[in-house]
């Protein structure tokens, strides 16, 4: 059992967070830098990559999210140094400007007047000496309340709702008394429970906040539907897997916040939270882009219930897939850091798959590889509210 | 054995959580809000994760899981018969 004296092996920061991996990373701005960054984390071992393929005529508040996440990425604790490339200097600086706040290394290069040639070989002469930095950066004993811990569930089955999702609301209601900071998200796959998650609202201004971020989803969603959505939400893997309505796939995702956790604030998309806790941050129900948005938000571990078997990673969270499908556990076990399929056969309770969890969790954070870690599985997307200019 | 999984005393759906039910068979049930067991008879060959109706549920009723509304039956669903997303549909969007 864990309590307030637990503690972790994590690498404190300058800012004083606390990462659980220690990457160095090389962040394209944009979609035409991502050929230089590849070839930088290709000369230089050690180094990360993180392609994607956005940041070019972007505009409003679509940009200023693509900025809030690549900074948020480069800010996140399991990151000890990023080169930032881009095509133009300009914008180069305002991401290194942003990660350069958290004291941890950071330089930036523009494409523009030396091309791809001589810009790979600037970035790669610092990302070595980045590598080697990091190298002999040392984890540290960390109380447990230094921890930012996220979850979002996918591949979502009617075992989602009865194993996986509760035992991460066990977790959950285990470390929010320890003053752990903990998020959940997924808008649209609140709706039809979205009374719950309101009445679980610490206090009526939390309550208004989500609420007003719920109904604005919904106006996305009732702006640009065509139908009642059953070809995409629920999905085709949901309903292969017992899944009837957004209802349903709603009242089992929820269960992912536990009994007894009050939600303590709202943030928008890769915003930060500002003390320990849940907090609810609206966000898509995409995997990718969820666990993204969390990496951005700064949480370092995650937790990713799953149903029919979703096979996700990232690049700087480490993602911890646990199912209580038996027929997943078996067929993709290779992706599942925990089986807690024996809680549908009573074999074992809520109490103990939820320990079983933090025990996975604390393994991982003390450095031990997740399946999407040992499998390569670094999926960054980003996520884009609207059409470029 | 647990054939299949009732959340809550107000549920009309259960969970399958066994491969290969055909119909006929004769279920065990775990209702997890009070830790009894009930008996049932399949209706229809069911896959895992999928429901089977645990009261008779008619047209047009609201369909209960975990105590809540999770949609409307769009036909008739006998207790023990398959309920999934031929005769089940959702009350938003």
């Amino acid at each position: 059992m864990i309590n307030a004296k637990t503690t972790f092996q994590g690498y404190r920061r300058e800012n004083g967070r606390v990462g659980v991996r220690n990457h160095v990373i090389i962040l394209p701005v944009d979609d035409l830098s991502n050929a230089a960054a590849e070839a930088v984390a290709h000369n230089v071992k050690g180094a990360m990559v993180i392609p994607h393929p956005y940041g070019r005529l972007q505009f409003g508040a679509d940009l200023e999210l693509h900025f809030r996440t690549l900074i948020g990425a480069g800010s996140n604790p399991n990151v000890a140094a990023v080169v930032v490339i881009c095509i133009e200097e300009q914008w180069a600086k305002r991401v290194v400007d942003g990660i350069a706040k958290t004291g941890k290394p950071v330089t930036g290069f523009g494409i523009e007047l030396h091309g791809d040639h001589d810009t790979i070989l600037r970035a790669s002469k610092v990302a070595k000496e980045y590598v080697q930095w990091a190298s002999e950066l040392q984890r540290t004993e960390c109380p447990i309340s230094d921890l930012w811990v996220s979850t979002k569930c996918g591949e979502s089955d009617t075992t989602s709702g009865c194993g996986s999702n509760p035992t991460v609301g066990n977790a959950f209601d285990k470390l929010d008394p320890l003053g752990v900071t903990m998020v959940f998200g997924e808008t649209t796959e609140i709706t039809g429970g979205e009374h719950i998650v309101a009445d679980r609202c610490a206090t009526g201004e939390v309550r208004e906040r989500f609420m007003f971020m719920f109904d604005r989803y919904q106006e996305v969603i009732n702006r640009h539907k065509t139908n009642d959505l059953s070809d995409s939400q629920p999905t085709k893997g949901n309903i292969a897997g017992g899944l009837t309505t957004i209802e349903e796939k709603a009242l089992g995702n929820i269960q992912k916040i536990g009994h007894k956790c009050k939600v303590i604030g709202v943030i928008d998309k890769a915003e930060t939270p500002t003390g320990p806790g849940l907090w609810f941050m609206d966000s898509s129900s995409a995997a990718a882009e969820m666990v993204t948005l969390c990496a951005a938000s700064g949480y370092v571990v995650h937790f990713f219930p799953t149903g029919q078997g979703n096979v996700i990673g990232n690049p700087i969270l480490p993602v911890i897939k646990l199912t209580a499908n038996p027929r997943t556990a078996r067929t993709m076990g290779e992706h599942i850091d925990l089986d807690v399929s024996g809680l549908l056969q009573r074999e074992k309770n809520m109490d103990q798959c939820g320990d079983e969890l933090i025990e996975v969790m604390l393994r991982t954070c003390n450095g031990r590889l997740t399946c999407a870690e040992a499998l390569g599985h670094r999926e960054f997307v980003m996520t884009r509210l609207y059409e470029s200019a | 054995m647990i054939h299949f999984l009732v959340h809550d005393k107000k549920d009309t759906v259960g969970v399958i959580v066994v491969e290969g039910v055909k119909a006929g068979q004769e279920l065990t049930g775990w209702l997890m809000e009070d830790d009894s067991t009930v008996k049932l008879k399949a209706l229809n060959d069911i896959p895992i994760g999928h429901k089977l109706a645990t009261k008779p549920i008619g047209k047009g009723d609201t369909v209960i899981k975990y105590g809540f509304d999770i949609g409307k039956a769009v036909a008739e669903i006998k207790l023990g018969e398959h309920a999934h997303v031929h005769n089940i549909k959702t009350k938003r969007w």
